[in-house]
């Protein structure tokens, strides 16, 4: 069933978007991803203009992100207090991220920048997950080792201490502010909600326990991505609802069946199994900047 | 009057060919010898059509298209004849040449080149006009039933889409760029040539029918009837067609851009209700 989408003026199946929806709502709902990384490329593939793909994308992340966040509060697994510091870093870097984009933009090399950050990070972060994972799944089948409780680094060492009680953590909020500022900057620039650098750099550098990453990523990505949809939709006109409308209705589905996924799989499965397609992703995209491309040229719209 | 008349020729050539008065009725004859529209100054006045012997006389099935939720393209029925005072001329056969013409929009065509290892956009030329969508529908081979000087006045045939370079150009040639780019929009079925598509009956009544594809854009579309003899154009109309939005998709295309503020509110609590929505629903249904 073709439908046309009054903004970004194509004319697509509903079905086809529904489908792709679903598929990225059932990543939020497994990985505490918003889905950005996944649902903009493709929804290139098919078709849509890329502003539009970026605005309308980051609107459809709010709803599966609010759907996936409703259930974990229902488990109690999100840590307000620590995706509110997140959140306050995360709006920082995004408003930093929103001016050296138009710094590279201005310099002609945006498309090239962003290609090179999905590279590297969804490479590193691919690969130090994979890691983990494995020496995890090692070490839990040799009985005689035990893990420590708490790992103490020089993050540990930092003032400022607060306590996160849902986390089990008792640190400086320098580090979760850090980060969050580092997500936003990251997140403006490759126009993504920025959960799959933020849960490895949960568990990873603030070492918070892996049932409370998921939940409390999605509470920030809420926010983060409403913010973006607000600003894309008022100074660009780029937001398309007839297409956001579709992609949530599939969205939504699929990121409650995620929810419930992710309850019955162990956390080393579920990590292997993101590292997985974080490299998948990283490897598609390393791919298209060192093959020859079966066209060299390339029309965009507008005048540079 | 020389000096007025090729005021008028600039005037017309520097303005969008369709940017039509509405108050004007919807089939005006383009092309009288007031109304030097598509003369090229290039070309010598003799060549110019002065009380053509054959004249086009045609209808559109219809001069406007109303795009819908549902919209999935389009077929307009382009028809006509050709009227005489005389004899049918001896000599070869009249030739129908029938363009639909989406506005234009500005692009920038990009040719990647691989540096340091990896492909990057390197050189581009900017475009300042081509339309989103160009169809030619012929009675025959368009090289031969169309002669290149002709083509070239008239701007008839996929070459000739494209208007003019926007900014210095900093590459060889922006041949291989144009080519580039009426390459991709064929491919993409946005760029059409479809010989042998209009049917003529007699030397006197033709037809033909132009499908227009689903990804459509808003805006006054242009259709151009040529009449050819030995080549040369002996007579040409000018028929509008108006593309717009219609019920739901025109309210959110004019709230999108004249309330963009509420039309963003309106999106989140689209996307917050629904969330919230199916986490309730997949509770009760659990709990069931």
């Amino acid at each position: 069933m073709q439908i046309y989408l009054p903004i970004a003026e194509v004319s697509v199946n509903a079905f086809t978007l529904i489908g792709l929806g679903g598929l990225v709502g059932l990543m939020s709902g497994l990985f505490g991803v918003g889905g950005g990384f996944l649902i903009t490329p493709l929804l290139f593939f098919i078709g849509i203009p890329p502003p539009i793909a970026v605005a309308t994308g980051a609107n459809q992340v709010v709803a599966s992100s609010v759907s996936g966040v409703l259930a974990h509060v229902k488990r109690k697994s999100v840590d307000f207090r620590m995706g509110g510091v997140l959140l306050v870093g995360g709006l920082i870097g995004s408003f930093l991220g929103v001016i050296v984009f138009n710094i590279l933009q201005s310099l002609g090399q945006i498309d090239l920048v962003v290609q090179l950050c999905y590279v590297v990070f969804l490479g590193l972060i691919g690969l130090m997950m994979l890691q983990e994972s494995i020496r995890t799944m090692r070490r839990s089948k040799n009985p005689t080792y035990r893990k420590r409780l708490h790992q103490h680094n020089w993050v540990h060492k930092w003032p400022l201490k607060m306590k996160f009680r849902a986390s089990g953590l008792y640190i400086s909020i320098f580090p979760p502010l850090l980060v969050g500022v580092a997500v936003g900057v990251l997140a403006a620039i490759m126009g993504v909600g920025g959960g799959f650098i933020m849960v490895p750099a949960m568990i990873y550098l603030l070492g918070m326990p892996t049932k409370v990453v998921v939940g409390t990523s999605l509470f920030q990505i809420t926010f983060v991505t409403a913010f973006t949809t607000l600003m894309h939709a008022v100074s660009y006109n780029t937001v398309d609802v007839m297409l956001a409308v579709l992609l949530i209705i599939g969205g939504v589905v699929g990121a409650q069946i995620g929810t419930q996924l992710g309850a019955k799989l162990r956390a080393e499965q579920l990590r292997i199994l993101l590292a997985l397609l974080v490299l998948l992703v990283c490897g598609k995209l390393a791919l298209d900047l060192f093959l020859t491309p079966d066209d060299l040229y390339e029309i965009t719209a507008g005048v540079k | 009057m020389r000096a007025l008349l090729s005021v008028l020729a600039a005037t017309c050539l520097a303005m969008p060919l369709w940017a039509q008065d509405s108050s004007e009725p919807l089939i005006e004859r383009q092309g009288s010898p007031t109304q030097p529209i598509y003369d090229n100054p290039s070309v010598p006045d003799a060549e110019t059509v002065v009380h053509p012997d054959e004249q086009v006389v045609a209808g559109l099935s219809s001069d406007s298209v109303a795009i819908t939720a549902s919209f999935d393209g389009s077929d307009i029925l382009i028809y006509g004849a050709v009227k005489r005072e005389t004899a049918i001329p001896p000599g070869p056969p009249i030739e129908v040449i029938i363009t639909v013409e989406a506005p234009s929009g500005s692009a920038t065509v990009w040719r990647k080149e691989r540096k340091a290892g990896i492909w990057v956009n390197a050189q581009s030329v900017r475009i300042a006009a081509a339309p989103s969508f160009y169809a030619v529908a012929t009675s025959g081979p368009l090289d031969q039933i169309l002669r290149p000087e002709w083509d070239n006045r008239y701007r008839i045939s996929l070459t000739h889409a494209m208007r003019a370079f926007a900014g210095r150009e900093d590459v060889d040639s922006t041949v291989p760029f144009t080519e580039a780019l009426l390459r991709i929009r064929k491919g993409e079925g946005l760029y059409r040539l479809d010989e042998n598509a209009v049917s003529i009956i007699d030397q006197t009544l033709f037809r033909a029918d132009v499908r227009l594809p689903a990804n459509l854009i808003e805006g006054a579309y242009k259709t151009r009837i040529f009449l050819l003899r030995d080549g040369r154009v002996v007579d040409a109309f000018v028929a509008p067609i108006t593309v717009s939005k219609v019920g739901l998709e025109r309210w959110l295309y004019r709230l999108a851009f004249d309330q963009p503020l509420i039309y963003g509110l309106m999106s989140l609590a689209v996307a917050v209700i629904a969330g919230w929505g199916a986490s309730a629903a997949f509770r009760s249904l659990r709990r069931a």
